[in-house]
């Protein structure tokens, strides 16, 4: 049954002749206009933590691991960047975002290779994905936030200058988000979850915890403290016209339950309660990189975004407006260069590369393995090497394709 | 109330061709006494996926996918809010809302009868721009709720698509999150339509020829994801997991119920028993009855039934039959509906 399109409201092209397509989430547009800071501030939060915990464990000389992370926390904490940040504005693929990363983990005299900016990638949206999920209230959202920037003060290495910026940027986030309703807090949960959605990539950290599944979702506990401003599930309350109450029944669930003992602070510093957005890495409980499983034997649970066109104008516009705030240095003469991997070894490194699926595949990231031996000779081998720039992938991927764009500018 | 008369067993769950996005009432199905196969859809990110169910046996019988509007060449496709069935006693509709607008189809998805665009005055806007909201109201009005507050009314006609915008209604100040119908035997001057919003505030309308406003109950600052109206009773769902019943005609509270320990993501009706579906992000769905002696004016709510869905937040739960019998529940990132009942 054909029926004839109003005269007067005539649809747009997109609705004539649409076709059914892949069922791909592609948030080129957010719900929440306000959501671009939050995304990009906890995702770079969980890049430093990562970036921290590798530098100890590739015995990276102090010196220079301070500069490194010294040297990024600047670039991500730019005043012009951060005014651009700032600006509503839509979100756009992971792809994109993942460019702006890329950058921002060279922004000093370290490098990464393709596999293993990839697994730092994961990592870090992995790890935001649970925090969002997680989080009591919508609100809280910002207490995570708070959480990675206490963290990141903590990273900075006698530099006023830059704790200045990160302390201006928290103003800013009081500023632009304390005012928000919960109903706002929610829409940019709701974008954040859709940008996430179908990411089901096993972090060995979670598993351990018994926060993630072995088929990737993560764990909701129905124990513990409700979110502030939440009763305990199980009493029913009556009342008659007056507003006097006439009758309390109880109920029973089979969760379990206490009242919240406070709140966390939404100020400039503060006990924030929540745990979520803490650094959960540290040297018991290490980053590491040992891939487990073939990640073509597993069913792929993840459908990346596919479409055809990944990267529009729009998106280029957007990256080319971010990165014009992120003042990337090229190592000066004096410093030395040197290469971080996300892996055990080399060959792990190569390993990852080469069988790394087109798509974002169903795969395990071993987030704990011990020191292994002949660890050091390695590291040594590789600090020695000191490159001053590593090559680009010669691999095809759109992301780089963009980033040879991104160099034309 | 015997506990074999509230006892649902997991069904066969059906497949969705994509996953569920997480928002309010992110599930919709089109039951009995509609004569048509039962329909389900879920909105995933900027697709509507639309199911065919097969009575009794209840196995999918194909599927159909709707796409959101594409708001310029390259950009993927504006993310849907919502989508909903209107039934009317002339037609049914299948209604979507998204940051671009609101799209109308025939029941089946096959045909899009009207478009609505969204104004949207500056780019990018400084408050996100949707529409979310839907409901049937009255003998020939389909109701839409925005983003900034007003609510649309459009008349549909009998058949056609000749829908004109009659009324626009101006009483919400935060963004419409729900919109229901009375689905039971609305008391004088109760009113037969309730809406919702992001502040928590309600409205009971009186719909006809000019909506008029019954009552409001007004912001508690908590946000109202999900509204129902039966005799006279608005049910509605919040972000802190209680559920409250208000009279319809004066918007007093009548009830307060702490539910859930998450946000309240779904609520629905079964008109036949009055019985109550509430669904949160805590992975839990509870089934309440309520009931309202008219003599004596009492209202009452029981709690009959508690299912987990474990790891699963929540974002759709709907009755698939008017007795209450049988419900289905969506949660986020999962790719299929799955399916309770009491045999």
């Amino acid at each position: 049954m054909k029926g004839p399109l109003p005269a007067k409201t005539a649809p747009p092209d997109w609705l004539l002749g649409y076709q059914a397509t892949a069922a791909a989430v592609v948030p080129a547009v957010a719900m929440s206009v306000r959501t671009l800071p939050l995304l990009f501030l906890n995702l770079g939060g969980e890049m430093l933590y990562i970036l921290d915990q590798r530098l100890r464990a590739q015995s990276i000389p102090g010196e220079k691991a301070r500069k490194v992370m010294n040297d990024i926390i600047t670039t991500m904490f730019n005043k012009k960047f951060m005014e651009e940040l700032f600006k509503p504005q839509e979100l756009y693929s992971k792809k994109a975002l993942r460019t702006v990363y890329d950058r921002l983990a060279h922004a000093s005299i370290m490098r990464l290779n393709q596999a293993s900016m990839d697994k730092l990638y994961d990592l870090m949206t992995m790890a935001f994905k649970y925090q969002v999920l997680l989080c009591p209230r919508p609100r809280d959202i910002l207490l995570v936030t708070f959480n990675h920037l206490d963290a990141i003060k903590d990273f900075i290495y006698d530099s006023p200058g830059i704790m200045n910026q990160v302390d201006e940027t928290f103003r800013r986030l009081i500023d632009t988000y304390n005012c928000l309703s919960d109903g706002e807090f929610q829409l940019i949960r709701q974008t954040l979850l859709i940008f996430f959605q179908d990411m089901h990539i096993r972090v060995s950290i979670f598993l351990k915890d018994k926060v993630q599944n072995s088929n990737g979702r993560f764990v909701l506990p129905t124990s513990g403290p409700v979110p502030w401003g939440t009763e305990v599930p199980g009493l029913i309350r009556m009342f008659n016209h007056d507003g006097d109450e006439v009758k309390r029944t109880e109920f029973t669930t089979p969760g379990n339950y206490v009242t919240p003992q406070r709140e966390g602070s939404f100020g400039l510093y503060g006990d924030r309660v929540l745990k979520l957005g803490t650094n959960m890495y540290s040297i018991s409980r290490p980053v590491e990189t040992h891939m487990s499983g073939s990640s073509k034997n597993l069913a792929s649970h993840a459908k990346e975004n596919t479409v055809p066109n990944p990267l529009a104008k729009e998106e280029l516009n957007f990256l080319a407006r971010l990165l014009g705030g992120l003042e990337i240095k090229n190592p000066s003469g004096s410093d030395t260069g040197f290469r971080l991997n996300l892996f055990t070894t080399d060959e792990e490194e190569e390993h990852a590369a080469l069988t790394r699926p087109e798509e974002l595949s169903y795969k395990v990231i071993n987030i704990e393995a011990t020191q292994e031996p002949g660890r050091r000779e390695e590291l040594s081998c590789i600090l020695g090497q000191l490159e001053a720039e590593e090559p680009r992938p010669e691999s095809s991927g759109k992301g780089e394709e963009l980033l040879a764009l991104m160099d034309a500018l | 109330m015997a506990a074999a008369d509230t006892e649902y067993r997991r069904q066969q769950s059906l497949p969705l061709p994509g996953s569920s996005s997480a928002l309010y009432n992110n599930l919709s199905v089109l039951r009995p006494p509609v004569p048509q196969p039962q329909r389900f859809s879920a909105v995933h990110g900027n697709t509507l996926s639309l199911l065919s169910a097969a009575a009794g046996t209840g196995t999918g019988l194909g599927h159909r996918q709707l796409p959101a509007p594409q708001p310029g060449p390259g950009i993927g496709a504006a993310l849907i809010t919502q989508a909903a069935w209107c039934v009317l006693p002339s037609r049914v509709l299948l209604v979507l809302t998204s940051q671009k607008g609101i799209q109308m189809y025939e029941a089946d998805g096959s045909v899009l009868v009207y478009w609505h665009a969204l104004d949207a005055p500056e780019h990018p806007p400084e408050q996100a721009v949707f529409a979310r909201g839907i409901s049937a109201a009255g003998e020939h009005f389909i109701c839409v709720g925005t983003s900034s507050g007003p609510v649309l009314v459009f008349d549909i006609p009998p058949k056609g698509t000749n829908v004109t915008v009659s009324e626009v209604l101006e009483h919400h100040g935060a963004a419409v999150t729900d919109i229901a119908a009375e689905q039971g035997q609305a008391p004088d001057g109760a009113g037969d339509l309730v809406s919702a919003d992001d502040a928590g505030s309600l409205c009971v309308w009186s719909t006809g020829e000019g909506f008029r406003l019954v009552s409001r109950v007004p912001a508690c600052g908590c946000t109202c994801s999900s509204v129902v109206l039966w005799q006279g009773m608005v049910a509605a769902g919040f972000g802190n997991g209680q559920i409250r019943l208000y009279d319809a005609v004066s918007g007093r509270l009548r009830a307060q119920v702490n539910a859930h320990a998450r946000w309240i993501n779904a609520l629905d009706l079964a008109p036949e028993t009055g019985k109550l579906l509430s669904g949160a992000e805590d992975s839990f769905v509870h089934v309440w009855r309520l009931s309202r002696s008219l003599d004596t004016d009492d209202v009452e709510i029981h709690h009959c039934h508690t299912e987990c869905v474990p790891d699963t937040q929540i974002c759709g739960a709907r009755f698939c039959d008017p007795e209450g019998d049988s419900f289905a529940v969506t949660g986020y990132d999962l790719s299929e509906i799955f399916r309770y009942s009491r045999t």
